[in-house]
């Protein structure tokens, strides 16, 4: 790495990652005031803002917004909190541990996908206690999946949620000093729920604080999860955006474009409403722990977690397997628990078209975590170098595009690379995934490459290394664990990503995502469990990578087994 | 000029507050010991010699090894070897890849490979070469660490409270291997420690901060 290039890298990251997002804001500005010129209109105006005014489904689509993206944003922190608090360090806690990583990378399309063909009338669930314990012979006409109130879509997006704020609540608490809070509680007579609610929680949720933010945003604004689970008339802000993009109509992107601007304007709302919650939480949760209770309600709390958290595991392990059992399905019949026949014929006739849905999702996403990856080990190292710390300030940077809806900005995004000729391709794409998979790539490896025992770079530098030759003789190596988990990360993200391939494509770009949900409104079960399979797959494989590769590669090296 | 390493009016501060200062020349094959408490600067001070001190202190006056002012000089260019309380092998290389990576380089594949069989030999560990450094006891690994660091042909030699890990009987046999190899070598020997056995041992000029 040039001693040159390497102390600007960190502003070139920022201008990668908060360039599109910056652009993006503007080309949706000014549409959303009258002016596309590709359109043949010049504003500024305010006719954009009042059709949206003037359409009639606005209320109920800016409530299902708020609705969900709150409410399973404070369920899935419900589940997380106590469920630590009574559990972490218990060997079922472990086990919960371990199936973290695989739900994690789960990409959201699939979740969703497998938890409707669960929880359908006609879904595994009720062939399951059919008829035997319902009487049901065909499916009951409900409406549970896409319901008016969206529950079914608040509960898909909690079930991804709670592994995420798991991981991050898990991350934590090591530098909380959890533990010996819990001992000194306990010694003084607090429950495990109580004494960890008022001891520790207060510690982690201020280190937690924007991943919740980044929950609260994703959950409001998120297309490819209303598309699926969600209600359809009127669908929620964010779907109803993306309906308006795709309209041949160019006048309707000016309509599109303000809704975009109230979809920022509801986020940012709702993250200011949020904070004035923590401060109201904060003051009550002074007042209970002055009162000095020590927990009487602590097992039944706890167990409750437990068993949320246990479901919502399993809400995702169950409707993979669906998907699978979908995916190899010949006739099935309701209420039928397994299909009378298993055959490859799904496989056969879907196979090839995947395939190359896959090909090109796998390029997208190497590509970008190739790219990410160079970037921020570029800006950890030159950090390193030349000490230019990142302050807390700039923490935020590296979270803003993850708090600013994507609904927001990629639709003013594609305006303009639309009226400058250069929305075509893949490579726009890439840009866009790179914005997403960025800051999670960055997030992931910052931690392990801060923790890295400098003195080992001052042995190596005196004898003799360079300091190129102790990034790649010394360090890389000592954090490939680290670095593939990294490369994981990103991959999983840059795979699940649907709004940024949908707009920015143009309907041009085909990965996996974008099919998967293109096949929702179509209901053919067994192309989405192949489609939702592969897309998983696409997904979970690089996380088994990383782990197989150190394990084999440093086999004989016990120093850097749990490194 | 002479040989030897010269700390020529050496000062550190931190934010304007001086920190620790040190005007020294230690001559070949002698042990200078800078003792004090925790928290006094002695391993800052250290920094200032191999070139690594951190963005948040500032040192004025200069370094001098064997007639060279290598005060504004690269640190991996100073040719001056550092041994800290932890061993700090590479975890991710064999034994011989640690000591390979210590000397310079040049050679054939086998010669190198001679070269270090050869410095494992002399501190009784042969057939050590491809173990993994973890296997290694705390002393076998501190003799690793010592190898791999004169393999690098230092000019000098620092120590930063390089024995307090190692239990009593370790720790006295391998002080007086360090300090034989240095004597043999003619290095000068810089060694901040904490412990006065260590200061007795070394049997130099001590130097008290704090």
């Amino acid at each position: 790495m040039k001693t040159r290039f390497l102390p600007i890298l960190p502003l070139v990251t920022l201008a990668v990652m908060l360039g599109p997002v910056l652009a993006g804001l503007w080309g949706t500005v000014l549409p959303a005031f009258g002016h596309l010129p590709a359109a043949g209109e010049v504003g500024p105006s305010l006719a954009p803002v009042q059709a949206l005014f003037d359409w009639p489904g606005l209320p109920r689509a800016v409530a299902l917004s708020v609705m969900t993206g709150i409410g399973a944003t404070v369920i899935a922190l419900v589940i997380v909190a106590p469920l630590t608090a009574g559990w972490s360090g218990t060997r079922s806690f472990r086990a919960l541990e371990r199936a973290l990583s695989p739900l994690l990378s789960v990409p959201h399309a699939a979740a969703a996908f497998g938890l409707a063909f669960l929880i359908a009338p006609s879904g595994w669930v009720a062939r399951l206690v059919s008829p035997g314990l319902t009487g049901w012979d065909r499916p009951p006409d409900l409406l549970i999946v896409q319901d008016q109130w969206g529950l079914a879509m608040m509960a898909g997006l909690v079930v991804k949620e709670v592994p995420f704020l798991l991981l991050m609540t898990l991350s934590a608490l090591g530098q909380t000093d959890a533990i010996r809070a819990q001992a000194v509680s306990a010694a003084l007579g607090y429950g495990r729920v109580t004494g960890w609610l008022k001891t520790v929680f207060p510690r982690v949720y201020a280190q937690i604080r924007l991943p919740v933010y980044v929950v609260l945003a994703y959950a409001m604004s998120v297309v490819d999860v209303a598309v699926i689970l969600g209600p359809n008339t009127p669908p929620p802000l964010s779907v109803q955006i993306v309906k308006w993009m795709s309209e041949p109509d160019l006048a309707m992107r000016l309509q599109a474009a303000a809704a975009a601007l109230l979809q920022l304007a509801l986020v940012l709302a709702a993250l200011v409403v949020w904070r004035l919650g923590e401060g109201i939480v904060a003051r009550l949760g002074k007042r209970w722990i002055a009162s000095g209770g020590r927990g009487r309600v602590d097992r039944p709390v706890a167990m409750a977690a437990l068993a949320l958290g246990t479901t919502s595991a399993l809400a995702v392990l169950l409707g993979l397997a669906v998907l699978a059992v979908w995916s190899f399905a010949g006739f099935w019949g309701f209420p039928d628990a397994l299909p009378d026949t298993a055959t490859l014929k799904n496989w056969m006739r879907h196979g090839p078209s995947a395939l190359s849905a896959f090909t090109e999702t796998a390029l997208i996403a190497l590509t970008v975590t190739l790219i990410a990856l160079v970037l921020t080990l570029g800006c950890l190292e030159a950090e390193y170098r030349h000490n230019l710390r990142v302050s807390q300030r700039g923490m935020w940077l590296l979270y803003l595009p993850l708090l600013i809806p994507q609904t927001a900005f990629l639709p003013g995004l594609q305006s303009l690379l639309l009226s400058v000729g250069a929305d075509v391709g893949i490579w726009p794409v890439m840009a866009a995934h790179l914005v997403f998979v960025l800051p999670y790539v960055f997030l992931s490896l910052a931690d392990p490459f801060r923790a890295w025992d400098a003195r080992v770079g001052t042995v190596a530098t005196a004898l003799g290394a360079s300091p190129d030759g102790v990034l790649w003789r010394v360090r890389l190596p000592m954090l490939l664990r680290p670095i593939l988990t990294a490369t994981a990360v990103g991959i999983a993200v840059s795979v699940g990503q649907y709004l940024p391939t949908l707009l920015i494509g143009g309907g041009r770009v085909s990965t996996l995502t974008t099919e998967a949900v293109a096949l929702a409104s179509g209901g053919d079960r067994r192309a989405i469990g192949v489609y939702g399979l592969l897309q998983t797959g696409a997904a979970l494989l690089p996380f088994a990578i990383a782990l197989a590769v150190p394990a084999l590669m440093w086999r004989n090296r016990k120093g850097l087994r749990h490194a | 000029m002479p040989k030897g390493l010269t700390l020529d009016q050496v000062a550190v501060t931190k934010g304007g507050a001086p920190l620790v200062a040190l005007d020294r020349h230690i001559a070949p094959g002698e042990v200078l010991t800078v003792m004090g408490p925790s928290g006094v600067g002695k391993s800052t001070l250290l920094s200032v010699v191999t070139g690594t001190l951190a963005s948040d202190f500032r040192a004025t006056g200069r370094v001098v090894l064997d007639g060279q002012d290598i005060t504004d000089l690269p640190p991996h260019q100073r040719m001056v070897g550092i041994l800290f309380q932890d061993d700090l092998l590479f975890p991710h290389l064999s034994v011989g890849a640690n000591l390979s990576f210590g000397l310079r380089a040049g050679g054939s594949r086998a010669d190198r490979r001679a070269k270090v069989e050869a410095a494992l030999d002399e501190v009784g560990l042969d057939g050590f070469f491809d173990r993994d450094p973890a296997t290694l006891s705390g002393g076998q690994k501190a003799r690793v660490a010592l190898m791999r660091m004169l393999l690098s042909n230092p000019c000098a030699l620092l120590l930063d409270e390089a024995f307090s890990r190692l239990d009593t009987a370790r720790r006295a046999q391998t002080r007086s291997l360090v300090f034989d190899r240095a004597r043999a070598l003619d290095l000068p020997v810089l060694m901040v420690t904490h412990d006065a056995e260590d200061a007795a041992a070394a049997g130099g000029e001590i130097v008290t901060l704090g």
